[in-house]
Parts: structure tokens; C-alpha cells; sequence
């Protein structure tokens, strides 16, 4: 045992682990390392949750593998009192639950960091480090006498860490117990030997360890209020508010979930007095079948959707394509990980812009857009079931991974009951009595959406055939080169519309010289990134990009600037290729800020990079400046392509 | 190709249904398709079958993939509408038409490459899942608008136009459909109206996935030696056989012949197809039955047609899955918006 503590001293808001007198509190990366399918998940998760119910801002990665049993597994929660909720580099408490990963665990620690380990069995001499302190609990030894079912040891192995947790880091031991009498409510035989496990781990370091660690927990009030859930959730609950009837989906990780939160959510809220069932959920033979059936269901004027991820885009983009030159209203989300191919399923990335954007043969192009947050996911679902309808096309909600499987806060979701769903453009009955001549595709509002009908509505007037073939404003079949151009033409009139209705981004703007730009979960780490440049003079400012195609507001900000970085998670800068390609950008003004290792990007890569990029360019800082403008000593807009 | 609308004239001895509607009214544009192409006389008789239910012929949904096959949907019914998807994906568009509005008679009509080739794992799945709808292939064992490629129904060593073999196993989809489950599985001819016509009808008015392949020649392609449907094949099997005359390709292909016997009908390329019509004594209620029926036939080169299996009181996709009798596309925010106190005990749950 190699600590120092002193519970009593202020909090110190600091970086790195520190072996001073004072308690660091509320601001720590912890991380569990686990074999996949050992039972941790359950007890990692109440440790995410324990502190969040104490108010206490966190943000939970769980970093696991395309496996169901033996690999080595991840939790890491983001403990911060400001907020941040991006990954930060360096492991503050490391819970070293996995002999085959011990060594790269070790190495993640912070200097002055904690290792919390099994000491049932001496640790390797060559594993140890002078600067990092020790904590071990012989948890194999104490649960060997407590429980004698073998399997029940190793389930209650991860109770124990938990417990011995609480007294480490000081977590209100009654919200732990609390939360297993919840958790096991109804199968009341369970809840004593967990609170007993907890109790091994927590009165083991009450007893023989020198109490709490200089890193610890207290109330906040933060996080009050606040809800606790993924993106996938949040998108599944938004999808049901924004009245999709009909899912249909195929198993991929990371968007499985989505489709599973739906069901679960729909049997809660969708199903009537009388037991009938408001919604319909098939899950397809492949991703093909997913999107076929969407469209099918959007044809007959259903609300659906499907929830998919790199491969299974790939595979609907033939549909895609129908649905754009169809006109099909389809919702389609896209739960990103590391590509090409099967590439790193388990890992998260922002790689499918690109073949989102222009998915399918020919002229295509679809509208995109790019939640950074469970909000955002309740609220995009609901937008983006709305456009589809509006502009009679398929949406594509790229989220990934890193948004959609973890754990972060979010304000309460919130509904307004008067707000009405847009159904678009469809005519009824009474609507065709009306008129004199139905043309599927007239653009009779020149914006490019034409009138649809659905099946069945009128015995003589407005039925049609739909067709992924060529046809005319009255939806015959043709290939007439004027008809087929005029009706490619009229789509892009279409195309300026939705540019018109897609979420605007989120502009700060202090006028400043240089500007950031970045989208969905490259939005996590940002703030702490900023404070890092601003605490060097460098002060930035920020848009956040939400859909596609760009609205005005995207271009003004970057020709305010005098050149902006843009941060995203791909290898080849796949949206500066869109700002590029959809408002003719010089790629010149727009610097990459990439990271693309299959993690969520971290605070630490971008603020590098951006450093990096200032000192050679010769970009003075801030307080250098002095507030009088100017100054610059090389113009930032030479030869700077460095990402083709 | 043009688009031809016929015109809307009504021959006054036409006989009028319930619905004061004649024949003329369940009709589509004129068929593009090659004279005597088999699948005119199916959709003709589609256009025969919902004249004579006196079904409303705007509450259809037609749906078909890509192929000569999917092209009919034009071709009759023209106040419903219609929906030519990608190829071989048929089955899933219906799937997603039938869960948004179960109240509309579904129509899917493909053909062989279609459902049985780039299409099979779609075609089994909506037979799995019970999809209530009448799904019709055109099946004349060859890919027409790309000139005559063998399709996966073609018998093995039967030989293409130009004289090449074909190497592989054909696929009975009528045996597939049995054996996964669907709840109403026939086979006929195009030319056989009065086989033909019934079947529709009781697969429109079935409850469930009614399949009826379709044995439909090309008039243009088939051409086939050695394979039950070859000319060759059934005039060295003579002896058993009513004689068939040739009939010249441009000419619309019937036949007309009584319960359990056999009937030799003459292709266009002077080819021959032997079928063999169930007594009037089967059973169609018999599952395993049926397979056994369909196999033993094969077995002995002859097609079995008629109706060869259904379950009259099948559940669909709908009772399975417990939706509502109103169709989901008609449901409005008050059935499908759960409401703010709703979303405030989510919020709870989350916290």
C-alpha cells in the first residue's frame, strides 16, 4: 500500500493523478477491465448510476469486443464536475479485473494513478510501477468461504469491487444498496447475498486499507434532474413520439439496440386498452428485406423506419436509390463503427458519410443528419420521420456507436401534446373530387414535391404506378431525354428545399480569425479541448454541423473566417468532401482535424492537432495578439491539403 | 416502349358484376409484352377474376420486382396502385404494403428469375411470415428481357436457344412454398383460364400467403430438349399421351381439360409441356401430403396443377404480430403519440 489521503482537504480540480495531500473530487477517468460475459457489465453499470443518482456528471464508454464470451471487455466512466463528457486520455483508477490485459492496464494508468486489483495471488514483480499507487483486495480469498457455488463466486467477484469501490471513492453506500433491492425486485432471494457481497468488499477496505483514495466522489448538483440513457434508447422512444408504425430491421451491433428499445418501448406505450398492438416490427432476413419493407410500408403511408450500420447500409443502398427516384418517404439510422467492411464492429466512427450521402447508382443523394446527443436522438427521430414525409425521400440519422450504446446524461425528454406529426404531401379522397388532374410528380408548389396519393383512396381518380424506372410528371413510363432531365432537374429543385428544412448547426461566434467545425460525437470532447487551447491564448469559434444538405448559415460561418478546422472521425475528411461538393468550399480553407483509431475521439487529439497546426502556420496566439486584431504572420490558406 | 391507355369504352352485351362494373373497368394499359406471351393470359385472367368477385378495383395494392413478370402489374387494374420495386425484392415491399394497410388486396406478381434466383431468400421469408396476399410467378424457366438465360426453374439438361446444356438442379418453388409454410400453394397454366381463374379467386379471398406458380411459356426464348417441358421429351412418351398440335408462336396458348387427367400443351418452340390435373378426390388439406403429390409427379416428368394445399383457417402476419383491425397507415397522433405524462414516467425511469 503506497497512498496518501486526506478526506478532509478542498477539492483541487486538476490534471493528472497527483500524490499531494488533497482530494480530487468528482474528476476521474476510471475504467474496469473485464472478461467479456464475467457478469461485470450489471455491476459496472450500478457503479455508473450510483454516482449519477448522487448528482454527479457522468459519461460511461463501454469499450468491448465482436464477442460473447472470454475476450477482454472495458467500462470507463468519465467522472467531471465541469461536464466534459468526451474521453480524456489517461486512467485515473484502473479495477484490473482481467489477468490477460493486466499488463496494457497497468501501462493506461496515469503517473500517480490506482490500480484496484485481485491480491488473492501476489502481483508480478515485473508489472509493478513506482508511480502509481496499489490497491489490492484479495477478492478471490473473500469470496471463496462466502459462496460456494463456483458460479455465483465469479458473479459476485465484480459485487465485491463494487462495494469495496464505495469505500474508495466514497459513493453513499445506501444509494448502492438501494439500487440492488430495485434491480432485484421481485426475486427478493437475491438481494441479500449482493448487499452481503458489497458489504465483503466495502468493510475489507474499511478494515485493513487506509480508508478512502485522494481521488474520490460527493454530491453534486450537476447531474439533478438529469436522465441517465443511450442514444439508441432516446432514438427508439423519439421514433414511437414521432409515430413510426412499422420497423423493420436486421442484427448488426452497434444499432441493434435501437430496434430492441423500440419494441421494448412500443409494448409500453403503443399498446391499447383492449391489447391491440399499434405498431408492427419485423425482423428481416437481411438488411435488404429491412429496407424493402420500409419502403413498401412508406408507399402505403406508414410511418417506418429501420436502425442499421456500415454493412447493412451497403446492402440497402440499391433501395436507397429506389426510394430517392421513387419518392418514398423511409427513415433510415445509421449506428456508425469502424469500416471498411466488417472492419472494427465494436468500435465507433463517423466513416459512412459518404456512402450515406450519395447512396445508390446514378444521381443520388440523400438529406443526413448528425445528433450529438440523446436529445438530439429523441428529437431527430421525430424530424426525421417528419422530412421523410415532407419531402417524400429517404432520411439517414448518422449516429454511432459511441452515441448510441453509451451511457450519457440528458435533460428529461419533453413532448408538446398539441404538436402535430407532417404528414406531407398526400391527397385524400375529397382532395381528388377536387381537382381536375392528379400528376404524381407536377410540381404544382414549386419546390420540387409533387402530391402524392395512397393506395386505395379513391375509386376513379389518383392511383399510379411507382417505379424505379424513368416516367413523366403523370408517372407514365418514358424515356424521352426531356422528361427524364426535367424530372433529375426538378428532384435537385427538391434537394434546395430540404436544404431549407434540415436542423440549422450550432453557431458560436465571437468573431474571432479562426473557426471550428464538427458534428455528432466529435461534439463530446470539444469543450475541454477549447478550455485546454484557451488556457495557450487560442481561442476558436465553433459550429456544429446538424444536417445535410448545408443550410445557408454553414457557408456564412466559413467565409467569416479566415479558414476553419474541421474535426471528424474518418480517415478522409468525408465531410469536408461534402461542404466541398455541396457548396463548393475551396478545400483550402477547410484543415482536418481526424482521428480514426475505432475510440471516441479525445479532448487531448483534437487540442494537439490544432496546436500542431497554429505553431506551423505560424498562427500567434491570442493573448500575443493582444486583442488588436491582425498580426498574423502566415497566411494559413497556402498549400495545406494534407488529407486528398 | 410506349405507354398505350385503352380505351375507355363499354361493350353493352358486357356482363356487369355487384359493383355495376364490367371487365373493362378492372383492366390496365395494354401489354408491351411480346403477342402470345404467356404472362397476357395471367393477367388476363387476374383481370376475370376480380371482375367476377365484384371486388372494388381500387383497393388493391399490386406489387411486383423486375422482368418481364413485374411488368404486369400495368397490365391490369389500373384504378389501383401499383409498384414496380428492385429486382427480386418484391417480397419485401409487400411485406411493408401489407403491415401499413391490411385492408387491400395485395397482388405480387414475379417471375422465376425473379423469386427463384436473385429473389429466394426474400420469396421464403414471406412465405414464412404468412404475408396475407396473392403472390403470383410467372415461371417460363427463362430470363426473356435479357434474351434467354437459363433461370434457376429450368430443368437440368435441358438446353438454352443457343444449344448450351444447363448443368444445374431446377428449384420447384411450389415444393419451397409447401414445405415453409405458406397456407395456400397452386400451380397452373397461363392457358388454362379454367384452372386458372378459380385459383385466383380463392387466392385473393384466402387468408394468409396463397402462392400459385404459374407455368408460362415464352414465346420468344423457351427452347428447351430434354426436360419435362421439352417437345422431344413427351413425343418419345408418346403412347400415353393426348396428341398435341403445334401451335405457332403470336398465338395466345390454352388448354381446357378434366380432373386427373393429362394434358400434353405444345410450347412455342415446339416444345412440349405434360400436366397432369388432380383428381377430384385430393385433399389439399394434407401438408406432407401435398409435397409427396408434387414430388412423385416430378418424378415421373409430369407438372401437377391445381390446387394443392390450403389451410383454410390460417392465421397471417397481422394476427401474429396483434395489430390493430384498423390499418396502421390510418392511425393519428392520439393512437400513436403516447403524450407528455407518458414520456415524464419514461423520463423517471431513466433517472
Amino acid at each position: 500500500m503506497n497512498r496518501v489521503t486526506d478526506q478532509r482537504s478542498p477539492s483541487e480540480p486538476g490534471a493528472g493523478g497527483s500524490s499531494g495531500s488533497r482530494v480530487r473530487y468528482n474528476d476521474f477517468v476510471i475504467r474496469f477491465a473485464n472478461v467479456n460475459g464475467s457478469g461485470s457489465a450489471s455491476a459496472n453499470g450500478m457503479f455508473a448510476k450510483a454516482l449519477f443518482r448522487m448528482g454527479i456528471p457522468v459519461a460511461t464508454r463501454n469499450i468491448f469486443p465482436s464477442n460473447i464470451e472470454g475476450l477482454p471487455t472495458w467500462f470507463e466512466v468519465r467522472v467531471s464536475e465541469r461536464g466534459y463528457a468526451g474521453r480524456r486520455e489517461g486512467i485515473d483508477i484502473m479495477v484490473a479485473m482481467n489477468a490477460e490485459t493486466f499488463e496494457e492496464d497497468i501501462a493506461s494508468i496515469v503517473p500517480g494513478g490506482h490500480l484496484v486489483y485481485d491480491n488473492s495471488k501476489e502481483l508480478n514483480v515485473d508489472l509493478r510501477r513506482d508511480d502509481i499507487n496499489l490497491v489490492g483486495i484479495p477478492i478471490s480469498q473473500l469470496v471463496l468461504p462466502e459462496f460456494p457455488n463456483p458460479k455465483h463466486r465469479a458473479l459476485f467477484k465484480n459485487i465485491v469491487y463494487l462495494g469495496a469501490l464505495s469505500a474508495l471513492i466514497n459513493i453513499d453506500f445506501e444509494v448502492i444498496t438501494g439500487m440492488v433491492s430495485t434491480q432485484y425486485k421481485g426475486k427478493d432471494d437475491l438481494i441479500a447475498p449482493n448487499i452481503h457481497a458489497l458489504e465483503i468488499g466495502r468493510n475489507y477496505v474499511l478494515d485493513y486499507l487506509d480508508g478512502a483514495l485522494p481521488v474520490q466522489v460527493r454530491y453534486s448538483t450537476i447531474a439533478e434532474g438529469k436522465i441517465l440513457v443511450d442514444g439508441n434508447t432516446a432514438a427508439a422512444i423519439g421514433a414511437i413520439y414521432g409515430g413510426a408504425t412499422v420497423c423493420a430491421w436486421y442484427p448488426i451491433t452497434p444499432s441493434t439496440s435501437l430496434a430492441e428499445a423500440f419494441e421494448q418501448y412500443c409494448n409500453r406505450l403503443r399498446v391499447d386498452e383492449t391489447g391491440q398492438r399499434n405498431f408492427a416490427i419485423i425482423q428481416a432476413e437481411d438488411e435488404l428485406a429491412a429496407m424493402g419493407i420500409v419502403i413498401g410500408a412508406g408507399w402505403n403511408g406508414a410511418r417506418a423506419f429501420t436502425a442499421t450500420s456500415g454493412p447493412g447500409l451497403s446492402l440497402m443502398t440499391e433501395f436507397l436509390g429506389l426510394a430517392y427516384f421513387a419518392e418514398i418517404p423511409a427513415v433510415l439510422w445509421d449506428i456508425q463503427r469502424a469500416g471498411p467492411s466488417t472492419g472494427m464492429p465494436t468500435r465507433t466512427q463517423q466513416g459512412d458519410l459518404l456512402a450515406a450521402a450519395y447512396a445508390s447508382h446514378g444521381d443520388t443523394r440523400h438529406p443526413l443528419l448528425f445528433p450529438s446527443t440523446p436529445n438530439e436522438c429523441f428529437d431527430f427521430a421525430v424530424t426525421a420521420l417528419d422530412l421523410a414525409d415532407r419531402l417524400q425521400t429517404p432520411i439517414l440519422v448518422m449516429s454511432d456507436l459511441e452515441l448510441g450504446m453509451n451511457d450519457n446524461l440528458a435533460d428529461p425528454f419533453t413532448w408538446e401534446d398539441e404538436r402535430r406529426l407532417d404528414r406531407g404531401k398526400v391527397l385524400d379522397a375529397d382532395d381528388l373530387d377536387a381537382i381536375e388532374t392528379f400528376g404524381r410528380y407536377v410540381d404544382v408548389d414549386g419546390d420540387g414535391i409533387g402530391y402524392r396519393t395512397l393506395p386505395g383512396t379513391h375509386p376513379e381518380k389518383g392511383a399510379f404506378f411507382t417505379r424505379g424506372t424513368s416516367r413523366d410528371e403523370y408517372a407514365a413510363y418514358t424515356e424521352a431525354p426531356e422528361a427524364y432531365s426535367a424530372n433529375m432537374d426538378r428532384l435537385l429543385d427538391k434537394w434546395e428545399t430540404a436544404r431549407k428544412l434540415v436542423p440549422e448547426p450550432v453557431v458560436e461566434d465571437e468573431g474571432r480569425d479562426i473557426g471550428i467545425i464538427y458534428y455528432g460525437t466529435t461534439a463530446l470532447p470539444i469543450p475541454e479541448a477549447l478550455d485546454s487551447l484557451a488556457e495557450d491564448g487560442v481561442e476558436l469559434d465553433t459550429m456544429r454541423i446538424r444536417g445535410f444538405p448545408f443550410t445557408a448559415e454553414v457557408r456564412d460561418f466559413i467565409d467569416r473566417h479566415d479558414f476553419v478546422f474541421l474535426a471528424e472521425q474518418n480517415r478522409d475528411a468525408q465531410m469536408k468532401t461534402l461542404l466541398v461538393n455541396d457548396l463548393h468550399i475551396d478545400p483550402a480553407r477547410i484543415d482536418s482535424v481526424l482521428y480514426y483509431g475505432g475510440f471516441s475521439i479525445s479532448a487531448d487529439t483534437i487540442y494537439e492537432q490544432v496546436s500542431e497546426r497554429l505553431v506551423e502556420y505560424n498562427v500567434p496566439r491570442l493573448r500575443a495578439v493582444g486583442g488588436g486584431g491582425g498580426g498574423r504572420s502566415g497566411p494559413p490558406r497556402k498549400t495545406r491539403e494534407q488529407h486528398p | 416502349m410506349t405507354y398505350v391507355v385503352k380505351p375507355r369504352v363499354r361493350h353493352p352485351l358486357l356482363p356487369i358484376n355487384e359493383l355495376g362494373l364490367t371487365r373493362r373497368d378492372y383492366e390496365g394499359a395494354v401489354s408491351t409484352l411480346c403477342a402470345g406471351c404467356g404472362h397476357d393470359s395471367v393477367s388476363a385472367a387476374i383481370v376475370q377474376a376480380c371482375a367476377e368477385l365484384a371486388l372494388p378495383p381500387h383497393k388493391f395494392a399490386k406489387v411486383s420486382g423486375i422482368g418481364c413478370s413485374s411488368k404486369t402489374p400495368s397490365y391490369f387494374l389500373s384504378h389501383s396502385h401499383g409498384f414496380n420495386a428492385v429486382h427480386g425484392r418484391m417480397p419485401s415491399v409487400a411485406t411493408g404494403a401489407n403491415l401499413a394497410n391490411r385492408e387491400l388486396y395485395c397482388i405480387g406478381v414475379s417471375g422465376d428469375g425473379d423469386s427463384a434466383s436473385i429473389g429466394i431468400g426474400q420469396f421464403a421469408h414471406i412465405v414464412r411470415r404468412r404475408i396475407n396476399m396473392l403472390y403470383i410467378v410467372d415461371n417460363n424457366g427463362t430470363y426473356g428481357l435479357t434474351k434467354g438465360q437459363f433461370s434457376a426453374t429450368n430443368d437440368k439438361g435441358s438446353t438454352s436457344k443457343k444449344g448450351v446444356p444447363n448443368l444445374y438442379e431446377p428449384i420447384d418453388l411450389v415444393s419451397m412454398a409447401l414445405q415453409i409454410g405458406a397456407s395456400f400453394v397452386a400451380r397452373s397454366f397461363s392457358g388454362d383460364k379454367r384452372q386458372l381463374v378459380p385459383l385466383i379467386q380463392a387466392g385473393l379471398v384466402h387468408k394468409g400467403f396463397a402462392f400459385i406458380d404459374v407455368i408460362s411459356p415464352c414465346v420468344a426464348f423457351n427452347n428447351h430438349n430434354g426436360s419435362t417441358k421439352s417437345y422431344d421429351y413427351v413425343r418419345d412418351h408418346s403412347e400415353r399421351l393426348v396428341s398435341a398440335d403445334y401451335i405457332a408462336a403470336g398465338e395466345e396458348i390454352t388448354v381446357d381439360y378434366e380432373s386427373g387427367s393429362l394434358e400434353d400443351v405444345a410450347m412455342p418452340d415446339g416444345s412440349t409441356l405434360r400436366l397432369r390435373k388432380l383428381e377430384e378426390d385430393y385433399d389439399p388439406r394434407d401438408r406432407v401430403q401435398a409435397l409427396t403429390h408434387v414430388q412423385r409427379a416430378a418424378e415421373a416428368g409430369e407438372v401437377v396443377t391445381g390446387l394443392l394445399y390450403v389451410d383454410p383457417d390460417a392465421a397471417d402476419c397481422h394476427d401474429a404480430l396483434g395489430t390493430p383491425a384498423a390499418p396502421l397507415n390510418s392511425l393519428d397522433e392520439s393512437a400513436l403519440c403516447p403524450g407528455a405524462a407518458a414520456l415524464e414516467g419514461v423520463n423517471a425511469q431513466l433517472q
